[in-house]
C-alpha cells in the first residue's frame, strides 16, 4: 500500500497561517462584491431600486421558509430536507384551495377575506404535515445514527413530490392571482402590491412566531429541550410534545411562504420546493443555523442577492442565481460555517 | 494486506476456502458476465418471435447496459456513503464530469470550440477533434474526477457531516448547471453528440468471427452493438467491484470503517481525519467519473439536462436497499433499482394498463417509490437487504433507552 492512511496527524501549527489566508480571501471576496454592487449602482439606480424591491419580497418568502429549517435544526439538530418539498405543497395547497375550491378572482373584498382564510387553512395543513412526518419518521431515529434521519428526510422529500405531482400534474401551473399586478409608484421606481402585501403578512407571522418562542411557556419548553433534552425531561417537559410543536411551526410558516409564493409568481409546480428550499437552507446557514433572528436576516440577504445576480444590468442573470447562490453556501461552509449570528460550535463529543 | 476484519472471517467461513473470499465472488461475477453476454449475442437472435418480444420488453440489452452503468456509480458511492459514512447527496457531479470528458475528448465537438484543432488518432485521421481511444479516457476521466471530488471535499470535510451532505448537493447542482450554461464549451442544452464508436481493444485483428456472429476486437463498434458493449461495461464494473472489494481490507479501507463507526475513536488510533475522508471522495469520485463515461458510451451522447438531482437519490437509495458497506449488496440494489426504473415500471404500467383499461401514469409513482423505500428502509431494515454482518451490527446496535441516557449519557 502506497497510501499513507496513518502516518502523520493533521494537526500541525500552520493552522494559523491558514486561517489569515482564510480571512485575507475572505475579505478580498467581499470587496469584491462592493465594488460590482457600486458599479451597478452607478450604471443603473432605478433598476437597482426595482430589482432590490424585489429582491426583498422574494427574501422574505426565502426567511419564512429558513425559519422553518432553523427551528428543526436548533431542536434536533436534523437538516429536514423535505422543509421546501413541504413549502411546495403549501403553494399548491392554496392554489386548489383559494382557486379551484373558493374560486377567488382578482381584487375585490372578497377575494382579500378569502385569501386570509386560506392562509390560515394552508398553514394549519402544512403544520399538520409536518408533525405527521415527524410522528411517522423522524420520531422513531431520534436516537439513530444521523445518516438515518438525513436518509429519511430525503424520502419523505420525495414522498411530498409525489403528492405535488398528484395534485399539480408534471408540468408547471398558472393561476389567477387575488393580488392586482401594478404598483405604488415612485418616480420610476415601482413597488408592488405583492411585495406589499408579502410583507404585510411576513412581519407579524415573524412578530408572532418571536412571541411564541421567548414569551410563552411553550416557547420556554422549545428553548430548554434544544439546549439539552433530558434535562428538560426531567423539569417535566414533555419534550415529544415539544419537539412536535416545533415541527408544527416550522410547518406553518412554510404554508405561508407557499401562499405568498403563489400569490407573488402565480404559478405552482412539484420542483419548485427543490431549489427554493435549498436557497432558503442557504439563508438559514447565512444566519447562523439555529438561530431565528438569523435565518429572517438570510432569508433577505439571500433574495436581495439573487434579485441582484437575476436583474442587474451586470449580473449572470438568472440561467446562473442557482449557480451564485450556492457558491454562496459552499463559500460560507468555507469561512463562516457558524454564519452571521451563530456561535462559533465545537463539535460535541 | 493479511489482516482479517471480523466480516471476513464470516464470509470466507461459509465456503470453507481458507483464503480470499473474493475469488469465488470474482468467477460469479464472470460467469454471470459471460452468461448473459452469450444470452444477449447468441441466444436472443434465434430465438422466435414471441422470445424476442419478451426479452425486448421486459429485459432488453440496453436496460441492461444501463443497469451497469448505475452499478459501476453505486459502488462508487459506496465508498463514500458505505463504507466511510459520509452523506453524498452530489454525485450526479462525478457523472457529469465524466460524461463531459468524454464528450470533449472523444468527439469532434473540440472543432466547434477551436476551429481548426485537430488531434486524430490512427483511428480517425481524417476527422477534426480529440479521438482519444475509450479505456484511456476512462482513465483521464477518472482521474479528473477524482481531483474534482478532493477539490469539492477540501474545504467541506471540515464540518459536520449533514453540512457536507448539503454542499455536495449544492455541487450536484451546480456543476450541471454550469454545463448547462456554458454554452461555447460545452453546447448548452444541444449537449455533445455523437460520440466516437469505441472499440474493444486498441490493437489486434480487426474482429474474429464465430458461426455468423461476428465478434469486433479492435474494430469500432457500431453504436448499436449492445451486446459487445455490455462486456466492456462488464469489464468497468468488475474493476470497480474488486477495488472497493479489496481497498476495503487494506489499511485505507479499514480507516474509512474506523471513522464511520466512531470518528473520535478513529482519530485517537492515530488516523487523519482529513485525508481518510478526502481519499473516500477521491476514490468514489473516480468509479462516479468511469461511470460518466460508460454512460456517455452508452448513450453515444452527452446532455446536461440528463444530471439531474434524482440520480444522485436514486443511487443512494440503491445503496440503502442493497445494504451499506457491503458491495454486493449494493450491486444487487443497483441492478433491481436500474431495471425496476428503466424497464420494470413503465412496463409494468403499460401492461396494467392495457390489462385493466386505466389511464395511471406509473413512471410518476417512482418519486413515491424511491421516497417510500428510503423511509421505510430506515425506519425498519436500516442496513439493507443483504447487509454485512457488521454493518448490521452497528446500525442495530442497542438504541439508548431514556434510562440509560439519563444515567450517564452525554453530559
Amino acid at each position: 500500500m502506497t497510501i499513507t492512511a496513518v502516518e502523520k496527524a493533521d494537526n500541525r501549527p500552520t493552522l494559523l497561517r491558514r486561517e489569515k489566508i482564510e480571512r485575507v480571501l475572505a475579505y478580498g471576496l467581499l470587496l469584491a462584491a462592493a465594488v460590482w454592487l457600486l458599479w451597478n449602482l452607478v450604471a443603473a439606480p432605478v433598476q437597482f431600486a426595482n430589482v432590490t424591491l424585489g429582491g426583498i419580497r422574494t427574501g422574505a418568502i426565502y426567511a419564512l421558509v429558513a425559519l422553518g429549517y432553523t427551528l428543526v435544526y436548533g431542536i434536533i439538530e436534523l437538516i429536514n430536507f423535505a422543509h421546501g418539498d413541504l413549502f411546495m405543497l403549501g403553494s399548491v395547497f392554496s392554489a386548489l384551495i383559494l382557486v379551484n375550491f373558493f374560486g377567488a378572482g382578482t381584487g375585490s373584498p372578497k377575494d382579500w377575506a378569502l385569501m386570509i382564510l386560506t392562509l390560515v387553512i394552508v398553514m394549519a395543513m402544512c403544520a399538520g404535515m409536518n408533525v405527521a412526518a415527524e410522528f411517522i419518521g423522524y420520531r422513531r431515529l431520534r436516537r439513530a445514527p444521523k445518516l438515518a434521519p438525513l436518509i429519511t428526510a430525503v424520502g419523505i422529500s420525495f414522498i411530498f413530490q409525489w403528492l405535488g405531482i398528484v395534485l399539480n400534474g408534471s408540468a408547471p401551473k398558472s393561476w389567477p392571482k387575488v393580488i392586482p399586478n401594478g404598483g405604488i409608484h415612485f418616480g420610476n421606481v415601482i413597488l408592488d402590491y405583492s411585495t406589499i402585501v408579502v410583507i404585510a403578512v411576513t412581519l407579524p407571522l415573524l412578530a408572532l412566531m418571536t412571541y411564541l418562542v421567548q414569551q410563552t411557556r411553550q416557547g420556554k419548553a422549545m428553548r430548554a429541550t434544544a439546549q439539552d433534552q433530558d434535562a428538560a425531561r426531567l423539569m417535566g417537559i414533555n419534550v415529544n410534545r415539544t419537539i412536535s410543536f416545533t415541527f408544527g411551526l416550522g410547518g406553518a410558516m412554510a404554508g405561508a411562504a407557499g401562499l405568498l409564493y403563489l400569490e407573488t409568481f402565480g404559478t405552482t409546480r412539484y420542483d419548485a420546493g427543490f431549489q427554493l428550499g435549498l436557497m432558503a437552507f442557504t439563508a438559514a446557514v447565512l444566519g447562523g443555523i439555529g438561530n431565528l433572528k438569523g435565518a429572517v436576516v438570510g432569508g433577505f440577504i439571500i433574495g436581495v442577492i439573487q434579485a441582484w445576480n437575476d436583474g442587474l444590468p451586470h449580473g449572470l442573470g438568472q440561467q446562473w442565481s442557482q449557480s451564485v447562490v450556492f457558491t454562496i453556501l459552499i463559500l460560507l461552509m468555507v469561512f463562516k460555517p457558524e454564519g452571521l449570528y451563530g456561535k462559533p460550535t465545537v463539535e460535541k463529543v | 494486506m493479511a489482516v482479517s476484519t471480523p466480516d471476513t472471517i464470516v464470509q470466507g467461513g461459509k465456503g470453507g476456502a481458507p483464503k480470499s473470499p473474493n475469488r469465488r465472488w470474482a468467477m460469479g461475477f464472470l460467469i454471470a458476465a459471460i452468461v448473459t453476454y452469450l444470452f444477449y449475442a447468441f441466444v436472443v437472435p434465434n430465438l422466435g418471435a414471441a422470445g424476442k418480444t419478451f426479452v425486448s420488453t421486459w429485459i432488453p440489452a440496453v436496460a441492461t447496459n444501463e443497469a451497469l452503468v448505475w452499478v459501476i456509480c453505486a459502488v462508487g458511492l459506496n465508498i463514500v456513503v458505505g463504507y466511510a459514512g459520509l452523506l453524498d447527496l452530489g454525485f450526479v457531479a462525478f457523472w457529469a464530469i465524466g460524461g463531459y470528458t468524454a464528450g470533449w475528448i472523444m468527439s469532434t465537438f473540440i472543432q466547434a470550440v477551436n476551429p481548426g484543432f485537430y488531434l486524430a488518432s490512427a483511428a480517425y485521421p481524417d476527422q477534426p477533434g480529440i479521438h482519444i481511444n475509450w479505456w484511456l479516457v476512462l482513465i483521464i476521466a477518472a482521474c479528473l474526477c477524482a481531483f474534482a471530488g478532493v477539490l469539492i471535499g477540501a474545504p467541506t470535510l471540515r464540518l459536520k457531516s449533514d453540512y457536507l451532505a448539503l454542499v455536495t448537493l449544492a455541487f450536484g447542482e451546480i456543476i450541471p448547471q454550469v454545463f448547462l450554461n456554458a454554452d461555447k464549451f460545452t453546447n448548452g442544452a444541444r449537449g455533445i453528440a455523437p460520440l466516437d464508436n469505441v472499440s474493444p481493444l486498441p490493437f489486434g485483428p480487426s474482429a474474429i468471427t464465430i458461426g455468423d456472429v461476428k465478434i469486433p476486437i479492435s474494430q469500432p463498434l457500431g453504436p448499436f452493438d449492445t451486446s459487445a458493449k455490455f462486456l466492456l461495461f462488464a469489464i468497468v464494473a468488475a474493476f470497480a467491484i474488486f477495488v472497493s472489494l479489496r481497498i476495503r481490507e487494506g489499511r485505507l479501507g479499514r480507516a474509512w470503517l474506523a471513522i464511520r463507526e466512531d470518528e473520535l475513536a478513529a482519530s485517537m488510533m492515530g488516523v487523519p481525519l482529513m485525508r481518510t475522508k478526502l481519499a473516500a471522495y477521491a476514490v468514489g469520485a473516480f468509479m462516479g467519473g468511469m461511470g460518466g463515461v460508460v454512460y456517455a458510451i452508452h448513450t453515444n451522447s452527452v446532455f446536461p439536462d440528463r444530471f439531474t438531482f434524482s440520480i444522485s437519490i436514486l443511487l443512494l437509495a440503491m445503496i440503502v436497499l442493497g445494504g451499506m458497506g457491503n458491495v454486493w449488496g449494493v450491486m444487487i440494489g443497483a441492478l433491481g433499482l436500474a431495471w425496476f426504473n428503466s424497464t420494470g415500471l413503465p412496463q409494468f404500467g403499460f401492461w396494467f394498463n392495457g390489462q385493466f383499461g386505466t389511464e395511471i401514469n406509473f413512471p410518476s409513482y417512482s418519486f413515491l417509490i424511491l421516497g417510500a423505500i428510503l423511509v421505510l428502509m430506515m425506519l425498519f431494515r436500516r442496513e439493507g437487504l443483504f447487509p454485512e454482518t457488521r454493518t448490521r451490527q452497528i446500525l442495530r446496535e442497542a438504541e439508548r433507552s431514556d434510562a440509560e441516557e439519563l444515567d450517564g449519557g452525554e453530559v
